[in-house]
């Protein structure tokens, strides 16, 4: 191969720069994954609010689910964007440490955010929610309330990995420019999960 | 530093959407009746999500062509809403006219 051919096979390959996000092609790839999965969530959620409105006997979902502990999770979720965002702010700014802290205290909201669902999934099924029925009306209120809130819960705790994982990128690379991407990626993950749970606190807890 | 964006006031957006989560816990308390209840949560809820991606997910500085990848999701699922409603409306139909198992008459 000539050394003019070497030169431009990579660019026949592909072009160097994403032309929607110069940044990173896996920039583009985290938007177009997280389009694809905001569609299953938006399904779920399309879905859930059918089988609601067809049914006759739908329980109360501020009743029987309680919003006080849900509400906090949510607070802790919105906590968690910002210490996110600081991250990559402080990353920008050359500041290798501060950026581990601030995703360290982002994977650790995320945790928590686990954890106060675990109790509350707990707390639900020893009242009675189970998958396939409850003492309080439509059966599948407990099937759509395990599934769309697991489907998310299992999403934070693939982004609480992501992050640690992350964390270790951060660490190995000396130069803080040479993680930028990876931080800006994952941050984009982290507040898509935050930004469903937003729609799933409204409509599976306040309506 | 390479594909930095400018930095909005994060700290704003942190209280505007905590106070908008605030402001969400209170209508639930509103003797409105449920559909301005309901209308006025779902506003909050997608202002809230809007400003998440504007602001956190940066969507704000990107291109055009990015902010139309992003939204195509909202307008499928709320297609998807049209598509579920006449199914709706007609099981509803349907289970209108079954007797509850309460009123069956008791066994003797």
């Amino acid at each position: 191969m000539s050394q003019a051919a070497a030169h431009a096979a990579p660019h026949a390959v592909e072009p160097a720069e994403s032309p929607l996000t110069p940044e990173s092609w896996g920039k583009l790839g985290m938007w177009i994954f997280l389009a694809g999965d905001a569609v299953g969530f938006g399904t779920l959620l399309a879905a859930y609010g059918g089988m609601r409105a067809t049914s006759a006997d739908w329980p109360n979902p501020g009743q029987q689910l309680g919003i006080t502990l849900t509400a906090l999770m949510t607070f802790l979720l919105i906590c968690s964007s910002v210490t996110m965002v600081k991250a990559l702010e402080w990353l920008g700014k050359g500041d290798r440490g501060k950026c581990k802290m601030f995703l360290f205290f982002t994977a650790l909201g995320g945790a928590i955010f686990v954890s106060c669902q675990a109790y509350e999934w707990t707390h639900l099924i020893h009242r009675g929610l189970h998958i396939d029925g409850n003492p309080w009306g439509a059966a599948l209120f407990g099937t759509t309330f395990f599934i769309i809130t697991g489907f998310h819960g299992m999403h934070v705790t693939g982004g609480v990995i992501y992050l640690l994982s992350v964390i270790g990128v951060v660490s190995r690379r000396p130069d803080p420019a040479a993680s930028y991407n990876v931080v800006e990626i994952v941050g984009l993950y982290w507040h898509f999960v935050d930004l469903v749970w937003i729609m799933v606190f409204t409509f599976m807890y306040l309506l | 530093m390479a594909g930095e964006h400018k930095h909005p006031n994060y700290m704003a957006i942190f209280w505007l959407l905590a106070v908008l989560t605030a402001v969400e816990l209170s209508v639930v308390f509103l003797p409105f009746g449920k559909m301005i209840n309901g209308t006025l949560l779902c506003a909050l809820a997608v202002g809230k999500a809007a400003v998440v991606a504007m602001y956190f997910m940066h969507l704000k500085f990107e291109t055009r062509t990015l902010g139309l990848i992003a939204i195509t999701p909202l307008a499928i699922a709320t297609l998807l809403v049209f598509v579920i409603l006449p199914d709706a409306f007609f099981v509803d139909h349907k289970t209108a006219t079954v007797k509850p198992a309460a009123e069956a008459p008791a066994k003797h």
